[in-house]
Protein backbone atom coordinates (compact mmCIF):
# COMPACT_ATOMS: atom_id res chain seq x y z
CA UNK A 1 0.00 0.00 0.00
CA UNK A 2 2.94 2.26 0.66
CA UNK A 3 3.75 1.57 -2.98
CA UNK A 4 0.36 2.83 -4.07
CA UNK A 5 0.70 5.95 -1.97
CA UNK A 6 4.12 6.60 -3.42
CA UNK A 7 2.94 6.14 -6.98
CA UNK A 8 0.04 8.42 -6.28
CA UNK A 9 2.40 11.06 -5.11
CA UNK A 10 4.24 10.39 -8.32
CA UNK A 11 1.01 10.90 -10.22
CA UNK A 12 0.46 14.27 -8.66
CA UNK A 13 3.81 15.22 -10.10
CA UNK A 14 2.01 15.44 -13.43
CA UNK A 15 0.01 18.28 -11.91
CA UNK A 16 3.18 20.06 -10.93
CA UNK A 17 4.65 19.55 -14.39
CA UNK A 18 1.50 20.76 -16.09
CA UNK A 19 1.82 24.11 -14.34
CA UNK A 20 5.17 24.90 -15.92
CA UNK A 21 5.26 27.74 -18.39
CA UNK A 22 6.93 26.73 -21.64
CA UNK A 23 6.03 27.20 -25.32
CA UNK A 24 4.47 23.72 -25.29
CA UNK A 25 2.44 24.41 -22.15
CA UNK A 26 1.14 27.64 -23.64
CA UNK A 27 -0.33 25.87 -26.67
CA UNK A 28 -4.09 25.50 -26.76
CA UNK A 29 -5.02 22.11 -25.24
CA UNK A 30 -7.28 21.12 -28.16
CA UNK A 31 -4.41 21.61 -30.57
CA UNK A 32 -2.17 19.35 -28.50
CA UNK A 33 -4.87 16.69 -28.30
CA UNK A 34 -5.45 16.73 -32.05
CA UNK A 35 -1.74 16.66 -32.87
CA UNK A 36 -1.16 13.77 -30.51
CA UNK A 37 -4.09 11.90 -32.03
CA UNK A 38 -2.71 12.44 -35.53
CA UNK A 39 0.66 11.23 -34.28
CA UNK A 40 -0.79 8.05 -32.79
CA UNK A 41 -2.83 7.28 -35.89
CA UNK A 42 0.19 7.79 -38.14
CA UNK A 43 2.41 5.58 -35.96
CA UNK A 44 -0.01 2.68 -35.67
CA UNK A 45 -0.93 2.75 -39.37
CA UNK A 46 2.42 1.32 -40.51
CA UNK A 47 2.93 -2.19 -41.80
CA UNK A 48 3.73 -4.66 -39.04
CA UNK A 49 7.36 -5.26 -40.13
CA UNK A 50 8.24 -1.56 -40.25
CA UNK A 51 10.95 -0.43 -37.88
CA UNK A 52 13.16 1.98 -39.79
CA UNK A 53 10.35 4.14 -41.14
CA UNK A 54 9.08 4.65 -37.57
CA UNK A 55 12.32 6.19 -36.35
CA UNK A 56 11.69 9.76 -37.64
CA UNK A 57 8.56 9.86 -35.50
CA UNK A 58 10.81 10.04 -32.43
CA UNK A 59 11.14 13.69 -33.34
CA UNK A 60 7.70 14.58 -31.96
CA UNK A 61 8.11 13.26 -28.39
CA UNK A 62 11.67 14.56 -28.33
CA UNK A 63 10.49 18.06 -29.26
CA UNK A 64 7.66 17.95 -26.69
CA UNK A 65 9.98 16.77 -23.93
CA UNK A 66 12.78 19.21 -24.65
CA UNK A 67 10.64 22.30 -25.34
CA UNK A 68 8.21 21.32 -22.61
CA UNK A 69 11.06 21.02 -20.12
CA UNK A 70 9.90 17.57 -18.96
CA UNK A 71 12.15 15.30 -16.87
CA UNK A 72 13.15 12.49 -19.21
CA UNK A 73 13.94 9.96 -16.47
CA UNK A 74 10.57 10.42 -14.85
CA UNK A 75 8.68 9.94 -18.11
CA UNK A 76 10.85 6.92 -18.96
CA UNK A 77 9.97 5.30 -15.65
CA UNK A 78 6.27 5.81 -16.39
CA UNK A 79 6.70 4.32 -19.85
CA UNK A 80 8.51 1.32 -18.35
CA UNK A 81 5.68 0.82 -15.87
CA UNK A 82 3.31 0.22 -18.78
CA UNK A 83 5.84 -1.74 -20.84
CA UNK A 84 4.85 -5.28 -19.76
CA UNK A 85 1.59 -4.95 -21.69
CA UNK A 86 3.35 -4.25 -24.96
CA UNK A 87 6.04 -6.81 -24.19
CA UNK A 88 3.57 -9.66 -23.80
CA UNK A 89 1.61 -8.61 -26.86
CA UNK A 90 4.68 -9.16 -29.03
CA UNK A 91 6.88 -11.59 -27.14
CA UNK A 92 5.73 -14.71 -29.04
CA UNK A 93 6.12 -13.20 -32.49
CA UNK A 94 9.78 -14.35 -32.83
CA UNK A 95 8.65 -17.89 -31.97
CA UNK A 96 5.88 -18.14 -34.53
CA UNK A 97 7.20 -15.99 -37.36
CA UNK A 98 10.56 -17.47 -38.36
CA UNK A 99 10.69 -16.31 -41.95
CA UNK A 100 13.96 -14.47 -42.55
CA UNK A 101 13.32 -11.02 -43.92
CA UNK A 102 16.52 -9.07 -43.44
CA UNK A 103 20.19 -9.94 -43.24
CA UNK A 104 22.44 -7.62 -41.29
CA UNK A 105 25.79 -8.95 -42.40
CA UNK A 106 26.06 -12.42 -40.85
CA UNK A 107 22.95 -11.96 -38.63
CA UNK A 108 19.63 -13.12 -40.12
CA UNK A 109 16.64 -11.24 -38.73
CA UNK A 110 13.31 -13.03 -38.83
CA UNK A 111 9.93 -11.39 -39.37
CA UNK A 112 9.01 -12.22 -35.80
CA UNK A 113 11.86 -10.20 -34.34
CA UNK A 114 11.08 -7.32 -36.69
CA UNK A 115 7.40 -7.19 -35.74
CA UNK A 116 8.31 -7.50 -32.05
CA UNK A 117 10.70 -4.58 -32.34
CA UNK A 118 8.08 -2.66 -34.26
CA UNK A 119 5.46 -3.24 -31.52
CA UNK A 120 7.87 -2.07 -28.82
CA UNK A 121 8.90 0.98 -30.80
CA UNK A 122 5.29 1.96 -31.48
CA UNK A 123 4.49 1.45 -27.84
CA UNK A 124 7.32 3.72 -26.71
CA UNK A 125 6.36 6.37 -29.27
CA UNK A 126 2.64 6.49 -28.53
CA UNK A 127 2.86 6.19 -24.75
CA UNK A 128 5.59 8.82 -24.51
CA UNK A 129 3.55 11.19 -26.66
CA UNK A 130 0.45 10.60 -24.54
CA UNK A 131 2.35 11.11 -21.29
CA UNK A 132 3.96 14.25 -22.65
CA UNK A 133 0.48 15.47 -23.59
CA UNK A 134 -0.81 14.95 -20.04
CA UNK A 135 2.32 16.42 -18.48
CA UNK A 136 2.20 19.58 -20.58
CA UNK A 137 -1.57 20.05 -20.46
CA UNK A 138 -2.85 18.72 -17.13
CA UNK A 139 -5.82 16.46 -16.58
CA UNK A 140 -8.21 19.33 -16.14
CA UNK A 141 -7.47 21.19 -19.37
CA UNK A 142 -7.25 17.88 -21.15
CA UNK A 143 -10.79 16.92 -20.16
CA UNK A 144 -12.04 20.34 -21.10
CA UNK A 145 -10.32 20.09 -24.48
CA UNK A 146 -11.83 16.65 -25.09
CA UNK A 147 -15.22 18.04 -24.25
CA UNK A 148 -14.83 20.95 -26.62
CA UNK A 149 -13.74 18.50 -29.29
CA UNK A 150 -17.04 16.70 -28.91
CA UNK A 151 -16.53 13.96 -26.35
CA UNK A 152 -19.87 13.54 -24.52
CA UNK A 153 -19.96 15.53 -21.30
CA UNK A 154 -20.88 12.43 -19.27
CA UNK A 155 -17.44 10.96 -19.98
CA UNK A 156 -15.43 14.09 -19.30
CA UNK A 157 -17.26 14.73 -16.04
CA UNK A 158 -16.66 11.14 -14.96
CA UNK A 159 -13.01 11.45 -15.81
CA UNK A 160 -12.64 14.67 -13.86
CA UNK A 161 -14.34 13.26 -10.80
CA UNK A 162 -12.30 10.09 -11.03
CA UNK A 163 -9.15 12.14 -11.03
CA UNK A 164 -10.31 14.41 -8.22
CA UNK A 165 -11.40 11.62 -5.88
CA UNK A 166 -8.66 9.13 -6.73
CA UNK A 167 -6.50 10.88 -4.15
CA UNK A 168 -9.20 10.84 -1.49
CA UNK A 169 -9.96 7.18 -2.17
CA UNK A 170 -6.37 6.05 -1.96
CA UNK A 171 -5.87 8.03 1.22
CA UNK A 172 -8.91 6.37 2.72
CA UNK A 173 -7.76 2.93 1.62
CA UNK A 174 -4.26 3.42 2.96
CA UNK A 175 -5.63 4.61 6.30
CA UNK A 176 -7.63 1.40 6.56
CA UNK A 177 -4.65 -0.64 5.51
CA UNK A 178 -2.44 1.04 8.08
CA UNK A 179 -5.02 0.47 10.82
CA UNK A 180 -5.10 -3.21 9.88
CA UNK A 181 -1.37 -3.75 9.69
CA UNK A 182 -0.72 -1.92 12.97
CA UNK A 183 -2.82 -4.50 14.76
CA UNK A 184 -1.72 -7.60 12.91
CA UNK A 185 1.87 -7.63 14.28
CA UNK A 186 3.74 -8.70 11.21
CA UNK A 187 1.34 -11.53 10.47
CA UNK A 188 -0.97 -11.39 7.56
CA UNK A 189 -3.83 -10.60 9.92
CA UNK A 190 -6.49 -13.10 9.15
CA UNK A 191 -5.60 -13.03 5.51
CA UNK A 192 -7.72 -12.47 2.47
CA UNK A 193 -11.04 -12.63 4.28
CA UNK A 194 -10.25 -9.39 6.05
CA UNK A 195 -9.26 -7.75 2.79
CA UNK A 196 -12.62 -8.71 1.33
CA UNK A 197 -14.38 -7.05 4.21
CA UNK A 198 -12.16 -4.01 3.94
CA UNK A 199 -13.02 -3.66 0.27
CA UNK A 200 -16.68 -3.81 1.20
CA UNK A 201 -16.10 -1.14 3.82
CA UNK A 202 -14.33 1.01 1.29
CA UNK A 203 -17.23 0.69 -1.12
CA UNK A 204 -19.72 1.70 1.58
CA UNK A 205 -17.58 4.68 2.60
CA UNK A 206 -17.28 5.68 -1.03
CA UNK A 207 -21.03 5.51 -1.49
CA UNK A 208 -21.51 7.65 1.61
CA UNK A 209 -19.05 10.16 0.32
CA UNK A 210 -20.69 10.18 -3.08
CA UNK A 211 -23.95 11.10 -1.38
CA UNK A 212 -22.32 13.86 0.60
CA UNK A 213 -20.61 15.24 -2.49
CA UNK A 214 -23.89 15.14 -4.36
CA UNK A 215 -25.59 16.97 -1.50
CA UNK A 216 -22.84 19.59 -1.61
CA UNK A 217 -23.39 20.00 -5.34
CA UNK A 218 -27.14 20.33 -4.94
CA UNK A 219 -26.62 22.95 -2.23
CA UNK A 220 -24.82 25.06 -4.77
CA UNK A 221 -27.50 24.83 -7.39
CA UNK A 222 -26.29 21.84 -9.44
CA UNK A 223 -28.91 20.85 -11.99
CA UNK A 224 -27.08 18.13 -13.88
CA UNK A 225 -24.91 20.31 -16.05
CA UNK A 226 -21.34 21.15 -15.20
CA UNK A 227 -20.60 24.73 -16.20
CA UNK A 228 -17.00 25.56 -16.84
CA UNK A 229 -15.31 28.89 -17.28
CA UNK A 230 -14.43 29.16 -20.94
CA UNK A 231 -11.10 30.56 -21.85
CA UNK A 232 -8.21 29.83 -24.23
CA UNK A 233 -8.87 30.31 -27.90
CA UNK A 234 -6.83 28.98 -30.80
CA UNK A 235 -4.24 31.46 -32.04
CA UNK A 236 -1.95 31.52 -35.08
CA UNK A 237 0.85 29.74 -33.18
CA UNK A 238 -1.51 26.89 -32.37
CA UNK A 239 -2.59 26.55 -35.98
CA UNK A 240 1.03 26.56 -37.08
CA UNK A 241 1.88 23.85 -34.55
CA UNK A 242 -1.03 21.66 -35.63
CA UNK A 243 -0.55 22.06 -39.38
CA UNK A 244 3.23 21.82 -39.17
CA UNK A 245 3.17 18.55 -37.30
CA UNK A 246 0.37 16.99 -39.31
CA UNK A 247 2.32 17.87 -42.44
CA UNK A 248 5.46 16.36 -40.95
CA UNK A 249 3.61 13.21 -39.93
CA UNK A 250 2.20 12.86 -43.44
CA UNK A 251 5.69 13.20 -44.93
CA UNK A 252 7.16 10.68 -42.51
CA UNK A 253 4.27 8.32 -43.22
CA UNK A 254 4.48 8.52 -47.00
CA UNK A 255 8.26 8.67 -47.48
CA UNK A 256 10.52 6.20 -45.72
CA UNK A 257 13.14 8.77 -44.78
CA UNK A 258 15.75 6.47 -43.15
CA UNK A 259 15.68 4.17 -46.19
CA UNK A 260 16.07 7.17 -48.46
CA UNK A 261 18.99 8.50 -46.42
CA UNK A 262 20.45 5.00 -46.41
CA UNK A 263 20.24 4.68 -50.18
CA UNK A 264 21.73 8.12 -50.63
CA UNK A 265 24.60 7.22 -48.29
CA UNK A 266 25.31 3.85 -49.86
CA UNK A 267 25.07 5.51 -53.30
CA UNK A 268 28.02 7.70 -52.33
CA UNK A 269 30.16 4.69 -51.59
CA UNK A 270 31.11 2.98 -54.88
CA UNK B 1 -33.78 40.60 1.53
CA UNK B 2 -34.34 42.54 4.74
CA UNK B 3 -35.80 39.87 7.03
CA UNK B 4 -34.08 36.57 6.67
CA UNK B 5 -35.74 34.69 9.43
CA UNK B 6 -35.19 31.01 9.91
CA UNK B 7 -38.27 29.48 11.42
CA UNK B 8 -38.30 25.81 12.35
CA UNK B 9 -41.49 24.37 13.78
CA UNK B 10 -41.92 21.02 15.45
CA UNK B 11 -39.43 19.39 13.10
CA UNK B 12 -39.27 15.60 13.22
CA UNK B 13 -37.03 13.27 11.27
CA UNK B 14 -36.36 9.55 11.43
CA UNK B 15 -33.55 7.99 9.41
CA UNK B 16 -34.39 4.99 7.21
CA UNK B 17 -32.68 2.70 9.73
CA UNK B 18 -35.16 3.76 12.40
CA UNK B 19 -32.98 6.23 14.31
CA UNK B 20 -35.12 9.07 15.56
CA UNK B 21 -32.79 12.00 14.99
CA UNK B 22 -35.16 14.92 15.54
CA UNK B 23 -38.17 14.73 17.83
CA UNK B 24 -39.96 18.02 17.56
CA UNK B 25 -37.44 20.84 17.23
CA UNK B 26 -38.71 24.41 17.19
CA UNK B 27 -36.32 27.30 16.72
CA UNK B 28 -36.61 30.83 15.39
CA UNK B 29 -33.53 32.74 14.29
CA UNK B 30 -33.73 36.41 13.37
CA UNK B 31 -31.88 38.36 10.73
CA UNK B 32 -28.23 38.93 11.60
CA UNK B 33 -28.18 36.62 14.59
CA UNK B 34 -25.34 34.20 15.23
CA UNK B 35 -26.49 31.04 16.86
CA UNK B 36 -24.36 28.15 18.08
CA UNK B 37 -25.94 24.75 17.93
CA UNK B 38 -24.30 22.51 20.50
CA UNK B 39 -24.96 19.04 21.81
CA UNK B 40 -23.50 15.58 22.26
CA UNK B 41 -22.52 13.35 19.35
CA UNK B 42 -25.69 12.08 17.76
CA UNK B 43 -27.87 14.76 19.34
CA UNK B 44 -29.17 15.73 15.91
CA UNK B 45 -27.12 18.81 15.06
CA UNK B 46 -26.09 17.74 11.58
CA UNK B 47 -29.55 16.37 10.84
CA UNK B 48 -31.07 19.69 11.78
CA UNK B 49 -28.64 21.58 9.55
CA UNK B 50 -29.43 19.34 6.60
CA UNK B 51 -33.07 20.43 6.83
CA UNK B 52 -32.19 24.09 6.46
CA UNK B 53 -31.62 23.85 2.73
CA UNK B 54 -33.56 20.81 1.83
CA UNK B 55 -30.85 18.13 1.84
CA UNK B 56 -33.33 16.21 3.99
CA UNK B 57 -37.10 16.42 3.80
CA UNK B 58 -38.84 16.64 7.18
CA UNK B 59 -41.07 13.82 8.27
CA UNK B 60 -43.28 16.27 10.14
CA UNK B 61 -43.12 19.95 10.96
CA UNK B 62 -41.93 22.78 8.76
CA UNK B 63 -38.96 24.94 7.89
CA UNK B 64 -39.40 28.51 6.69
CA UNK B 65 -36.49 30.53 5.38
CA UNK B 66 -36.97 34.26 4.91
CA UNK B 67 -40.72 33.83 4.96
CA UNK B 68 -40.80 31.07 2.34
CA UNK B 69 -41.85 27.61 3.41
CA UNK B 70 -39.24 25.11 2.25
CA UNK B 71 -40.94 23.17 -0.56
CA UNK B 72 -39.66 21.68 -3.82
CA UNK B 73 -40.81 24.87 -5.56
CA UNK B 74 -38.87 27.24 -3.33
CA UNK B 75 -35.87 24.95 -2.99
CA UNK B 76 -33.71 26.77 -5.54
CA UNK B 77 -34.46 30.15 -3.98
CA UNK B 78 -33.75 28.86 -0.48
CA UNK B 79 -30.47 27.21 -1.50
CA UNK B 80 -29.42 30.50 -2.96
CA UNK B 81 -29.86 32.29 0.33
CA UNK B 82 -28.60 29.53 2.63
CA UNK B 83 -24.91 28.80 2.19
CA UNK B 84 -23.95 25.47 3.68
CA UNK B 85 -20.36 24.69 4.66
CA UNK B 86 -19.91 20.95 5.14
CA UNK B 87 -17.91 19.31 7.86
CA UNK B 88 -15.44 17.63 5.50
CA UNK B 89 -14.07 20.11 2.94
CA UNK B 90 -13.22 17.19 0.67
CA UNK B 91 -16.94 16.67 0.19
CA UNK B 92 -17.42 20.24 -0.76
CA UNK B 93 -14.42 20.87 -2.98
CA UNK B 94 -15.15 18.53 -5.84
CA UNK B 95 -13.88 20.56 -8.77
CA UNK B 96 -10.32 20.10 -10.08
CA UNK B 97 -9.21 23.65 -9.31
CA UNK B 98 -9.97 25.97 -6.44
CA UNK B 99 -11.06 28.67 -8.89
CA UNK B 100 -13.50 26.31 -10.59
CA UNK B 101 -14.90 25.22 -7.28
CA UNK B 102 -15.60 28.73 -6.10
CA UNK B 103 -17.15 29.46 -9.50
CA UNK B 104 -19.40 26.40 -9.36
CA UNK B 105 -22.27 28.03 -7.48
CA UNK B 106 -22.32 31.31 -9.42
CA UNK B 107 -22.13 29.45 -12.74
CA UNK B 108 -25.11 27.35 -11.73
CA UNK B 109 -26.96 30.55 -10.91
CA UNK B 110 -26.45 31.45 -14.55
CA UNK B 111 -24.42 34.59 -13.92
CA UNK B 112 -22.42 36.11 -16.78
CA UNK B 113 -18.71 35.13 -16.91
CA UNK B 114 -17.35 38.55 -15.87
CA UNK B 115 -19.60 38.60 -12.83
CA UNK B 116 -18.55 35.04 -11.95
CA UNK B 117 -14.90 35.98 -12.31
CA UNK B 118 -15.35 38.95 -10.03
CA UNK B 119 -17.25 36.99 -7.40
CA UNK B 120 -14.62 34.28 -7.37
CA UNK B 121 -11.85 36.79 -6.86
CA UNK B 122 -13.77 38.61 -4.18
CA UNK B 123 -14.75 35.46 -2.29
CA UNK B 124 -11.19 34.14 -2.33
CA UNK B 125 -9.81 37.47 -1.19
CA UNK B 126 -12.30 37.65 1.65
CA UNK B 127 -11.02 34.37 3.09
CA UNK B 128 -7.41 35.28 2.27
CA UNK B 129 -6.97 32.52 -0.30
CA UNK B 130 -6.46 34.52 -3.47
CA UNK B 131 -3.09 32.87 -4.08
CA UNK B 132 -4.68 29.39 -4.08
CA UNK B 133 -6.96 30.03 -7.06
CA UNK B 134 -5.09 27.80 -9.51
CA UNK B 135 -4.23 24.98 -7.13
CA UNK B 136 -6.04 21.65 -7.03
CA UNK B 137 -8.02 21.43 -3.75
CA UNK B 138 -6.66 18.05 -2.67
CA UNK B 139 -3.19 19.47 -2.26
CA UNK B 140 -4.16 22.16 0.21
CA UNK B 141 -3.72 22.03 3.98
CA UNK B 142 -6.75 21.50 6.19
CA UNK B 143 -6.92 25.19 7.05
CA UNK B 144 -6.65 26.23 3.41
CA UNK B 145 -9.31 23.72 2.43
CA UNK B 146 -11.63 25.14 5.06
CA UNK B 147 -11.08 28.70 3.82
CA UNK B 148 -11.71 27.69 0.24
CA UNK B 149 -14.85 25.77 1.23
CA UNK B 150 -16.14 28.93 2.86
CA UNK B 151 -15.22 30.96 -0.21
CA UNK B 152 -17.10 28.51 -2.42
CA UNK B 153 -20.22 29.33 -0.45
CA UNK B 154 -19.57 33.07 -0.14
CA UNK B 155 -19.38 33.40 -3.92
CA UNK B 156 -23.12 32.74 -4.08
CA UNK B 157 -23.63 35.70 -1.76
CA UNK B 158 -25.93 33.93 0.65
CA UNK B 159 -27.61 35.81 3.47
CA UNK B 160 -27.49 32.88 5.89
CA UNK B 161 -24.35 30.86 6.58
CA UNK B 162 -24.79 27.39 7.96
CA UNK B 163 -21.69 25.55 9.17
CA UNK B 164 -21.09 22.09 10.48
CA UNK B 165 -18.07 21.89 12.81
CA UNK B 166 -16.09 24.66 11.13
CA UNK B 167 -13.13 24.39 13.51
CA UNK B 168 -12.58 20.63 13.33
CA UNK B 169 -9.15 19.43 12.13
CA UNK B 170 -7.64 22.92 12.34
CA UNK B 171 -4.47 23.83 14.17
CA UNK B 172 -4.81 26.58 16.81
CA UNK B 173 -3.70 29.39 14.54
CA UNK B 174 -5.90 28.30 11.63
CA UNK B 175 -8.76 28.03 14.11
CA UNK B 176 -8.11 31.53 15.42
CA UNK B 177 -8.00 32.91 11.88
CA UNK B 178 -11.27 31.16 11.11
CA UNK B 179 -12.90 32.69 14.17
CA UNK B 180 -11.69 36.15 13.16
CA UNK B 181 -12.93 35.60 9.62
CA UNK B 182 -16.36 34.42 10.71
CA UNK B 183 -16.56 37.26 13.21
CA UNK B 184 -16.10 39.75 10.38
CA UNK B 185 -19.14 38.45 8.46
CA UNK B 186 -22.45 40.25 8.67
CA UNK B 187 -24.45 37.16 7.67
CA UNK B 188 -26.96 35.37 9.81
CA UNK B 189 -24.89 32.46 11.13
CA UNK B 190 -25.87 29.05 12.38
CA UNK B 191 -22.87 27.07 13.60
CA UNK B 192 -23.04 23.50 14.82
CA UNK B 193 -19.98 22.82 16.93
CA UNK B 194 -18.33 21.03 19.84
CA UNK B 195 -15.90 23.90 20.14
CA UNK B 196 -17.61 25.82 22.93
CA UNK B 197 -14.90 28.45 23.06
CA UNK B 198 -15.65 29.22 19.43
CA UNK B 199 -19.32 29.46 20.33
CA UNK B 200 -18.41 31.88 23.10
CA UNK B 201 -16.41 34.03 20.69
CA UNK B 202 -18.83 34.11 17.79
CA UNK B 203 -22.37 33.47 18.93
CA UNK B 204 -24.25 35.58 21.46
CA UNK B 205 -26.96 32.93 21.41
CA UNK B 206 -26.72 29.17 21.90
CA UNK B 207 -29.24 26.39 21.40
CA UNK B 208 -28.53 23.06 23.06
CA UNK B 209 -29.80 19.90 21.41
CA UNK B 210 -30.33 16.77 23.40
CA UNK B 211 -31.64 13.58 21.85
CA UNK B 212 -33.39 15.36 19.05
CA UNK B 213 -34.97 18.08 21.14
CA UNK B 214 -34.01 21.57 22.17
CA UNK B 215 -32.87 21.29 25.78
CA UNK B 216 -32.05 24.97 26.19
CA UNK B 217 -31.98 28.12 24.10
CA UNK B 218 -30.64 31.40 25.36
CA UNK B 219 -27.66 33.67 25.89
CA UNK B 220 -24.41 31.79 25.32
CA UNK B 221 -22.78 33.05 28.51
CA UNK B 222 -25.68 31.84 30.65
CA UNK B 223 -25.91 28.45 29.01
CA UNK B 224 -22.19 27.76 29.10
CA UNK B 225 -22.06 28.42 32.84
CA UNK B 226 -25.00 26.13 33.67
CA UNK B 227 -23.00 23.10 34.76
CA UNK B 228 -26.06 20.99 35.44
CA UNK B 229 -27.44 21.52 31.94
CA UNK B 230 -24.04 21.03 30.32
CA UNK B 231 -23.44 17.81 32.23
CA UNK B 232 -26.82 16.41 31.23
CA UNK B 233 -26.03 17.13 27.58
CA UNK B 234 -22.54 15.56 27.58
CA UNK B 235 -20.89 18.98 27.44
CA UNK B 236 -18.69 20.95 29.77
CA UNK B 237 -17.75 24.56 30.35
CA UNK B 238 -15.60 26.09 27.65
CA UNK B 239 -11.95 25.96 28.71
CA UNK B 240 -11.87 29.69 29.22
CA UNK B 241 -14.62 29.46 31.82
CA UNK B 242 -12.85 26.68 33.70
CA UNK B 243 -10.40 27.23 36.55
CA UNK B 244 -6.88 28.03 35.41
CA UNK B 245 -4.41 25.28 36.45
CA UNK B 246 -1.79 27.83 37.47
CA UNK B 247 -3.83 30.32 39.45
CA UNK B 248 -6.37 27.67 40.51
CA UNK B 249 -9.21 29.14 42.51
CA UNK B 250 -8.19 32.72 41.92
CA UNK B 251 -9.80 32.75 38.52
CA UNK B 252 -13.05 31.57 40.10
CA UNK B 253 -13.02 34.27 42.71
CA UNK B 254 -12.18 36.88 40.12
CA UNK B 255 -15.17 35.96 38.02
CA UNK B 256 -17.46 35.66 41.05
Amino acid sequence: MAGIEASLFDLSRFDTLSRLDTPIHRLEPRVKVLTTMAFVVAVVSFDKYQVGALLPFLLYPVVLISLGDLPLGYLASKVLAAAPFAFFVGVFNPVFDREILVRLGPVAVTGGWLSFASILLRFVLTVTAALALVATTGMYDLCRALERLGLPRAFTVQLLFLYRYLFVLVEEASRMHRARSLRSFGHRGTGLRVYGQMLGQLLLRTLDRAQRVHAAMLCRGFTGELHLIRSASIGPKDVLFLCGWIGAFALMRIYDLPAWVGRAATGLVP
Amino acid sequence: MSHHIVEIQDLRYTYPDGTQALRGVSLTILHGESVALVGANGAGKSTLLKHLNGCLVPEAGSVRIGGFPLTPKTLAQVRRSVGMVFQDPDDQLFMPLVREDVAFGPLNLGLPPEEVEQRVRQALETVGAGHLADRPPYRLSAGEKRSVAIASVLSMEPSILVMDEPSSHLDPRARRQLIELLGSFRHTKIIATHDLDLALDLCPRTAVLQQGQIAADGATLDILQDDQLLGACHLERPLRLQGCPICRGQGESASA
